[in-house]
């Protein structure tokens, strides 16, 4: 099952770290990543999949916002059938 | 993979423009209940909908959280009480029962405590026309609609007489609660057996089994669209709207082909409908504003919500397998923030209101009204709209709340979704003369299509 994973918020040091950090350790595979820094934000999104993690992807934004701590970001989790509908014909 | 603008656009339309599902409601027959006898009817009824709809609840939590939207409403629509209950003649008794099996489960309202009467009532309908204040005014999340009239059938003044009648009743029944069973009962031309939303969902008799129905809601993903371009012609803004409106509907789209699968029931439709709530950034009405208007009410509002309307069907209807319901704009008074601050300026009032429902989905819609109000007027009014209606070939409705003890200039705090409303002036005019006659308005000659 993919999902998309999006951080946004300022730039601090770290933010990319403890996201990928936290899903390795689940087992999820990143495929795809992609970040930049518009208006001052910090904008960073993942393509991943969790296909082998035990974790579900209801359960893996609350995971990813533990890991981001009081790093200031926020965190959403959205399996990508959301995007393939809103956003492709 | 997709672009940056198209995953963070997305994210922006939901967190930040108010863009969610209104609400999934599971449509089931109850046809299968039917008894002579009150207590099984009663436990047929129970029974088959806690069975059923045992899963909704979770699966649209569920759901919520995979696709990190917000379902606000989980509904069930039945088969019209006023059949379910004719063998039986317990009306009120049923509505008790859908009360409780709504609870039970957690759902938000149970609409179907209806009857569809537009050319005619059987005796048991009439006497279940009478439940109707009784029942809603002892129950809390039972939902009642009646259909009065229709293009092909015409307009029951006799039925359209005792509804404002019973409207007053309800009222009265209610007073300590703004007399707020009025919000949940809801008077239609034309009424269609697949409507999502409430107070008017009811499960038809050409429907299936059972199905999932869905209502988007994304009037400040709109709004925010069109203010975005100021420079745009008015064949662009229309353009923009289908746009947006493709985007809002898919994601009804998906939800109820998600949710009827996990619930193992069928797809259903999707109704196209913007739906407001007195949020700032969710209102009909702002739209209208940023299409162009100082305040709705004004001149140009009835043709700026004719655009409107077009436009999200016409980018709704592809981005949907089938779309069905009510499908347009609503404007409810109450739960829309610019229709509140137009009607407590005095900008906006229900003879405007009502050109308005010429050219939207729906009618005069959660408007509160003076609690001396006659019920000849109530009963006048609707059949105003229902007129509208069944000349035009489309769906109307009214849902007025008399406010006891209240008169214009006050205003009313329903709570929640369904926001405030300043009492509304209603034209003095005596027409009990009219409403008295009875009998049934003949259909319009434009039915005999066939």
């Amino acid at each position: 099952m993919k999902a998309v994973v999006s951080v946004i918020g300022k730039d601090r040091t770290g933010i990319i770290a403890a996201v990928s950090a936290r899903l390795s350790a689940l087992d999820i595979n990143i495929e795809d990543i992609s970040q930049t820094i518009m208006q001052e934000y910090f904008v960073m999104i993942m393509l991943v999949d969790a296909a082998k993690s035990k974790v579900s992807l209801e359960a893996l934004e609350g995971e990813l916002r533990a890991a981001v701590g009081e790093l200031g970001v926020t965190v959403h989790v959205q399996h990508e059938d959301l995007f393939n509908a809103m956003q492709r014909v | 993979m997709f672009t940056q603008n198209e995953i963070l656009e997305t994210i922006d339309m939901l967190d930040n423009r108010n863009l969610d599902v209104r609400t999934v409601t599971l449509s089931l027959s109850l046809a299968d209940c039917i008894d002579s006898n009150a207590a099984k009817c009663q436990k047929k009824v129970y029974d088959k909908i806690t069975r059923v709809a045992a899963r909704l609840v979770p699966v649209c939590d569920e759901l919520a959280a995979r696709y990190g939207i917000k379902i606000v409403n989980k509904r069930i629509a039945v088969t019209p009480i006023s059949v379910i209950g004719s063998a039986s003649g317990d009306f009120v008794g049923l509505a008790k029962t859908l009360d409780r099996a709504g609870k039970n489960l957690g759902v938000d309202f149970i609409g179907g405590y209806s009857a569809l009467v537009q050319k005619s009532a059987t005796d048991k309908e009439a006497e279940f026309l009478k439940s109707i204040p009784e029942a809603l005014s002892s129950t809390d999340i039972v939902c009642g609609s009646v259909n009065v009239a229709s293009s092909r059938a015409g307009m029951n003044l006799d039925a359209i007489k005792t509804v404002g009648e019973g409207i007053k009743e309800l009222a009265y029944l209610t007073r300590d609660n703004n007399s707020f069973g009025c919000g949940k009962l809801v008077v239609f031309c034309n009424a269609v057996d697949d409507n999502p939303f409430m107070a008017g969902a009811f499960t038809g008799f050409a429907e299936g089994e059972s199905s999932v129905n869905v209502g988007v809601s994304g009037p400040g993903v709109v709004e925010y669209e069109i203010n975005k371009h100021p420079d745009y012609d008015i064949t662009k803004v229309c353009e923009l709207i289908k746009r947006t409106a493709f985007k809002i509907t898919r994601l009804g789209q998906l939800v109820g082909t998600e949710a009827a699968k996990a619930l193992g029931l069928a797809p259903g439709i999707v109704d196209l409908s913007l739906a407001p709530t007195p949020a700032v950034g969710d209102s009909v009405a702002r739209i209208l504003e940023s299409i162009g208007l100082s305040r709705v009410g004004s001149c140009g509002t009835t043709a700026a919500l004719a655009l409107l309307n077009d436009a999200v069907k016409k980018g709704g209807v592809m981005a949907s397998a089938r779309v069905g319901g009510l499908s347009g704009a609503f404007i409810p008074v109450s739960e829309d923030a610019g229709m509140i601050e137009a009607a407590r300026s005095g900008d906006i009032n229900i003879e405007k209101l009502e050109a308005m429902t010429a050219v939207c989905s729906v009618g005069l819609d959660m408007i509160a009204i003076p609690g001396d109000t006659p019920a000849s007027v109530i009963s006048a009014l609707i059949a105003d709209e229902c007129a509208i209606g069944m000349i035009n070939n489309k769906t109307t409705a009214v849902r007025v709340i008399p406010v006891y003890g209240k008169t214009v200039g006050d205003e009313v705090d329903f709570g929640g979704l369904f926001g405030t409303a300043p009492v509304m002036r209603v034209s003095l005019g005596d027409p009990s003369k009219f409403i008295d006659r009875g009998g049934i308005v003949p259909p319009p000659i434009h039915s005999f299509k066939n």
